[in-house]
C-alpha cells in the first residue's frame, strides 16, 4: 500500500492494523514521532493527518486512505522552524524532550484552526500530552508565544 | 607521542593533554590504570591514559560530555563549563557523549570509596555517599552531605578548558615569538597584540608537540561571561525538531526487534509456555525463554508485541505478599517495634518523658509505592559475537551494565562496549539494568544479528523497581503555642541492601539511611526531637526514585510538623522560621514568605495556603502552594519555591529542574500509586497513572538564593517538600487534614 509521508510516498508492506507510529518508526524509520503508551495515554506519538493532531498509535494504517501525514520532521528543520519549534527553543521547554515531539504537533495543530486560543482553550487541547518532566508552564508560555509570532507573520 | 602530564598541587586530579591524529586532546590523566580508549585509537598501546573532555582537530573542537543526561541538562551543563575557560561558543563545537568504554569513568570516581560513576546529580551516588559518612553525629545538619560530584566537575571540566586554552596560547607565543602573557582568546581563536587571529584548530597539531600549561589560574565568578547568566541548552533545537536520537530511536544495521514478557510476579519463574500460535505469526523470527519470561524476535517492534501477548504462559508465585494489603500489614508490624529498629540518627531531648502524659497528639501516615514510569520505556540494541558484546542503551549505570553484561556473556569486561545515549527520562529507572540484561540473553541466542528490545509500557509499568512504600507514625506535644516534641517513626523495606544485592551482589551490612532520609535530618531546633527508623522485610523490588529516601519522608515530616504546628495555634511559616537553626535554610523560608505575601494559612473563604520545607541534597526548599476548595474539588492556583544551591550556573535551566520536581511531587501525590493484586502491578499504563495533565497546572514563581557556600545540583530537591506543601494547603482550604497519599482517594482535583 501507498502513503504519504512529510510529502514523500512510500510503498509499504504491512499488516492494514498496523499502527502509522509503528509504520513510521519501524518500516520508514522516522523516529520523530514516539511511543510512550500505545493507547491514547501520552500524546507522544502525535502526527498531523491531513493538517489535524492525530495519535499515530491508534491509527491504522488500512484506514489512512489518501490521507497526507505530517510528523515533527516535516513542520521544519533547525535550518527553517515552524514558528511553534521557535518558540519552544526560545522559552527552553524540553527537558528530556520526549514528549516534546507530541506537544510541538499538538500546538501546531491548535494554533492553525485557533490562531489566538484562550488559556482554557490552550488547556483543553494540549491536556492530552503527557509530560513526565513536567515542562507544562513552559509549554503553556511557549503556545502563547507562538500564537503572538503567527499573529505578526 | 607520549601523553604529557604535569601534577598540579593542592589538586587531586590531573590534567594533561596527549596527540592525537590532526590534533590535540586535554583531559583527566589516570596516572594509575591506562584504560582502553576508543577516542585515541590513533594512539599506540599503553599511551591512551587519558580521559578526554576536549578535542582540537583540523575539522574543529569537540567537548566531550561524560556524564549522562537523563533531562536535566546535563550534557549542556558540561559543555558551557568547559567552554567557560576555553573561549568558544559551545554551540559551535562538536558535543559527545563519549564513545564507548571505561576510560570515561574517571580515576576519580574509580578511587572513591563509593562505587558509582560521577554522575551530576545522581540520586544513588548521593545517598550512598551520605550512608558512608553516616556517623552517631547529625553531619547533615552542618549542610555537609551530599554532592561531591557538582563542585568535582565544576572545577575538573573548567580546568580542561583553561589548560588547553594556556597551551593552544603558548604554541600561538611559540608560533610568533609573542610571550603568551601578550596574547588574549577570543571566540575559538588566540589574538595577536596586532590583532592577527590564529584559529584553534591549526594550533591543535603544534600544541600537541610541547607540555601542557598546567599552572592556570580559574577565572573568578565576577569574569564569567556565560556560566550564571541565562544560557540555551545546547539539546534544545534537536530536541525541539524530533532529530534527538534516543536510544529507542537507534538502528543498527541487520537489527531485529524483540518483546518480552517476564513474570509479573517480580522474580518469579516460567513455569510453562505454550508459543504454538507467536510462532505462526507474520514477521517472528523466534521464540526464547528468557530468565523469568518469554521473549519473541521479530521483524517489527508491533509484530513482535502482538506476538508477545499470544504466548499462553504459566507463571511461578512472586516472592513477597500477593496484595498491597498484606504488604503494608507487613510494613505496619514493624513500626515502633524495637526488634526491627533499623537506626535513630536523632534523638534530642528528652522525648520518652515529654510523651508520658498530657495532650498529645497522635497520627499515622502513609506513602504508597511507586512507579518511575518515564516516558521512554526501557530498551536496548545488543550485538553479541563471539569476541565481543557491544550495547546501546540510555543508562545511568554504564560500568555496572558493563560488569553484568560480561558475567552473562563469558566474556571479558574489557570486550564489552556500552554505548551511552541520550535518555528519555529516568527518575531512576535507569540506575537499573534488567530490560538490558533480557537484550544480551536474546543477543547471545542469535550471535552476529543486533537485537533491539523494547518494553511495551504495560511491560514497563509492571516491571519496575519501585520507589518503597512507607508508613509513618508521628507523636508530638505543644507547649506555650509552640511545638515542644516532635517523634516521628518511619517504617519501610531497606532500598540500599536490595540495590546493591541486586547491582553488586554484595551484602551491605549496618543500617539504612535511606529510611529516614529527609526527616532524621532537617535544620530544625525543637526541645525533644526523634527520628526513628524501622525496617520492613524486603518484598517487591524497589529502588532509588527522584529524590530516593526524602520522597516520603519529606512528605511525614513536614506533614507533621504542620500538624503540630497547627496544635500550638502558631502560623505555620513563622514557627517554621522560629525553629530552624541553619541560616541558609532559614532565609528560604524568609524568602518564601516575601514573595508569597504570606499572611497565614487563610487566603479567604475557600482558599488556602501551605508552606513545606525539605532540605534535600544539601538544597533547602521551601514551597508555598496555595489552593482553592472549589464545589467539584481542589484546584492549585499557585506555587512558590525557594531554593538555595550556591552558585547558579544556568538560572533558566534551574528554574525548570525545579518546577518540574515540584510538578513531579505533586503529580504523584495527586493520583499516583502502584498496588499489587496476584503478586502483580495493577497500574500498567497512564490512565492508572495519570500525574498532573496541564490544565492542572499552577502559576510558578521561582526563586533561587546564593547564601550557601557550596555549589549544589538541583534536579530532586523541589520534589520532597511538594506533597507537604500540597496537603498543608488542602487542610488550610478545607479543615481536612490528608494523611495518606495519593490524595485522591480521599479529595478530587480539577
Ligand atoms: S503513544 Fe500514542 S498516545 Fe501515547
Ligand atoms: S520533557 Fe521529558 S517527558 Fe516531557
Amino acid at each position: 500500500m501507498e502513503i504519504t509521508v512529510n510529502n514523500t510516498s512510500y510503498t509499504i508492506d504491512a499488516e492494514p492494523e498496523m499502527p502509522l507510529l509503528w509504520v513510521l518508526r519501524d518500516e520508514l524509520g522516522i523516529t520523530g514521532p514516539k511511543y510512550g503508551c500505545g493507547i491514547a495515554q501520552c500524546g507522544a506519538c502525535t502526527v498531523h493527518v491531513n493538517g489535524y493532531a492525530v495519535r499515530s498509535c491508534q491509527l491504522a494504517i488500512g484506514d489512512l486512505g489518501n490521507s497526507q501525514v505530517t510528523t515533527i520532521e516535516g513542520l521544519g528543520t533547525t535550518q527553517s522552524l515552524h514558528s511553534v519549534q521557535q518558540a519552544w527553543i526560545e522559552n527552553q521547554v524540553a527537558q528530556c524532550g520526549y514528549c516534546q515531539s507530541g506537544q510541538i504537533m499538538q500546538a501546531a495543530s491548535l494554533l492553525s484552526t485557533n490562531p489566538d486560543p484562550t488559556d482554557d482553550q490552550i488547556d483543553a487541547a494540549m491536556s492530552g500530552n503527557l509530560c513526565r518532566c513536567g515542562t507544562y508552564p513552559r509549554i503553556r508560555a511557549a503556545v502563547k508565544a507562538a500564537a503572538k509570532k503567527l499573529q505578526e507573520v | 607521542m607520549m601523553g604529557r602530564l604535569r601534577t598540579l598541587t593542592r589538586r587531586t586530579f590531573l590534567i594533561g593533554s596527549a596527540a592525537v591524529a590532526g590534533g590535540v586532546v586535554f583531559g583527566t590523566y589516570l596516572a594509575k590504570r591506562p584504560v582502553k580508549n576508543p577516542l585515541l585509537t590513533d594512539l599506540q598501546q599503553g599511551e591512551a591514559a587519558i580521559t578526554p573532555y576536549v578535542k582540537i582537530d583540523s575539522s574543529g573542537v569537540t567537548l566531550i560530555t561524560p556524564r549522562a543526561d537523563k533531562g536535566q541538562g546535563a550534557y549542556s551543563l558540561q559543555a558551557q563549563l568547559i567552554a567557560e575557560e576555553l573561549d568558544i561558543d559551545p554551540a559551535s563545537a562538536n558535543l559527545s557523549p563519549g564513545l564507548p568504554g571505561p576510560a570515561y569513568y574517571n580515576g576519580t570516581v574509580m578511587e572513591e570509596s563509593v562505587p558509582f560513576p560521577a554522575y551530576n546529580q545522581g540520586a544513588m551516588a548521593e545517598t550512598v555517599r551520605r550512608f558512608m559518612h553516616v556517623p552517631a553525629k547529625l553531619l547533615a545538619m552542618q549542610i555537609t552531605g551530599g554532592s561531591s560530584t557538582v563542585p568535582d566537575s565544576f572545577v575538573k571540566l573548567r580546568m580542561a578548558g583553561a589548560i588547553a586554552r594556556e597551551t593552544l596560547k603558548e604554541a600561538a607565543a611559540q608560533q610568533s615569538g609573542i610571550a603568551r602573557d601578550q596574547l588574549s582568546t577570543e571566540n575559538g581563536f588566540v589574538v595577536l597584540p596586532d590583532g592577527t587571529r590564529l584559529p584553534y584548530t591549526e594550533l591543535a597539531t603544534p600544541a600537541a608537540g610541547i607540555e601542557p600549561v598546567t599552572d592556570v589560574e580559574l577565572r573568578s565568578k565576577s569574569d564569567w561571561k556565560s556560566l550564571g547568566k541565562p544560557m540555551q541548552r545546547i539539546d534544545m533545537p534537536a530536541k525541539c525538531t524530533g532529530t534527538e536520537q534516543y536510544g529507542i530511536d537507534l538502528q543498527i544495521e541487520g537489527m531485529v526487534h524483540a518483546a518480552v514478557r517476564a513474570n509479573p510476579g517480580l522474580g518469579a519463574a516460567v513455569e510453562s509456555y505454550d508459543a504454538t500460535a507467536a510462532e505462526s505469526m507474520r514477521g517472528v523470527q523466534k521464540v526464547l525463554p528468557i530468565e523469568n519470561g518469554v521473549a519473541v524476535v521479530a521483524d517489527n517492534t508491533w509484530r513482535a508485541w502482538r506476538a508477545v501477548d499470544a504466548i499462553d504462559i504459566q507463571w511461578a508465585a512472586g516472592p513477597y505478599p500477593a496484595s498491597t494489603d498484606e504488604i503494608f500489614a507487613k510494613i505496619e508490624k514493624v513500626i515502633n517495634n524495637e526488634a526491627h529498629r533499623d537506626h535513630r540518627q536523632r534523638d534530642e531531648g528528652d522525648v520518652e518523658s515529654a510523651l508520658e502524659d498530657g495532650d498529645i497528639f497522635e497520627a499515622q501516615y502513609k506513602v504508597p509505592y511507586l512507579a518511575h514510569a518515564p516516558m521512554e520505556p526501557m530498551n536496548a540494541i545488543v550485538k553479541v559475537t563471539d569476541d565481543q558484546c557491544e550495547i546501546w542503551t540510555g543508562t545511568q549505570i554504564p560500568l555496572f551494565v558493563r560488569d553484568h553484561a560480561a558475567a552473562l556473556t563469558g566474556l571479558d569486561k574489557e570486550n564489552v562496549f556500552v554505548y551511552v545515549q541520550p535518555i528519555g527520562g529516568s527518575f531512576g529507572h535507569k540506575l537499573e539494568d534488567t530490560h538490558v540484561l533480557q537484550a544480551v540473553e536474546i543477543a547471545m541466542a542469535l550471535k552476529g544479528t543486533a537485537v533491539k528490545l523494547v518494553w511495551s509500557r504495560e511491560e514497563d509499568m509492571t516491571h519496575d523497581y519501585l520507589r518503597p512504600g512507607a508508613v509513618a507514625i508521628g507523636r508530638g506535644k505543644v507547649a506555650d503555642s509552640k511545638v515542644d516534641t516532635f517523634d516521628l517513626s518511619v517504617a519501610q523495606s531497606a532500598l540500599l541492601p536490595d540495590w546493591f544485592g541486586r547491582l553488586m551482589k554484595i551484602n551491605i551490612p549496618g543500617p539504612d539511611a535511606t529510611i529516614t532520609t529527609g526527616s532524621w535530618d532537617q535544620p530544625f531546633d525543637i526541645p525533644n526531637y526523634r527520628v526513628t527508623g524501622y525496617r520492613a522485610p524486603t518484598m517487591v523490588p524497589i529502588s532509588s526514585w527522584r529524590s530516593v529516601g526524602a520522597s516520603g519522608n519529606g512528605f511525614f515530616h513536614d506533614s507533621l510538623l504542620d500538624e503540630l504546628i497547627h496544635k500550638a495555634g502558631a502560623d505555620p511559616l513563622a514557627e517554621r522560621i522560629r525553629l530552624c537553626l541553619d541560616d541558609t535554610s532559614r532565609k528560604v523560608l524568609e524568602k518564601a514568605g516575601e514573595i508569597s505575601d504570606w499572611n497565614g494559612p487563610s487566603i479567604s473563604e475557600n482558599r488556602g495556603r501551605g508552606v513545606a520545607f525539605c532540605l534535600s541534597f544539601g538544597v533547602p526548599t521551601a514551597v508555598v502552594t496555595e489552593v482553592t476548595n472549589t464545589d467539584s474539588g481542589i484546584k492549585i492556583d499557585k506555587v512558590y519555591v525557594v531554593v538555595d544551591v550556591g552558585d547558579v550556573l544556568d538560572p533558566v535551566n534551574l528554574e525548570a529542574q525545579v518546577f518540574g520536581g515540584v510538578i513531579f511531587g505533586m503529580a504523584h501525590a495527586m493520583n499516583c500509586e502502584t498496588t499489587f493484586e496476584n503478586h502483580a502491578a495493577q497500574q500498567n499504563n497512564y490512565h492508572a497513572f495519570e500525574g498532573m495533565r496541564l490544565y492542572q497546572v499552577p502559576e510558578f514563581e521561582v526563586v533561587a538564593l546564593s547564601n550557601a557556600g557550596k555549589i549544589r545540583g538541583i534536579g530532586e530537591p523541589g520534589v520532597p517538600p511538594a506533597a507537604p506543601s500540597l496537603g498543608n494547603a488542602i487542610f488550610a482550604a478545607t479543615g481536612r487534614r490528608i494523611r495518606e497519599l495519593p490524595f485522591n482517594k480521599q479529595i478530587d482535583f480539577v
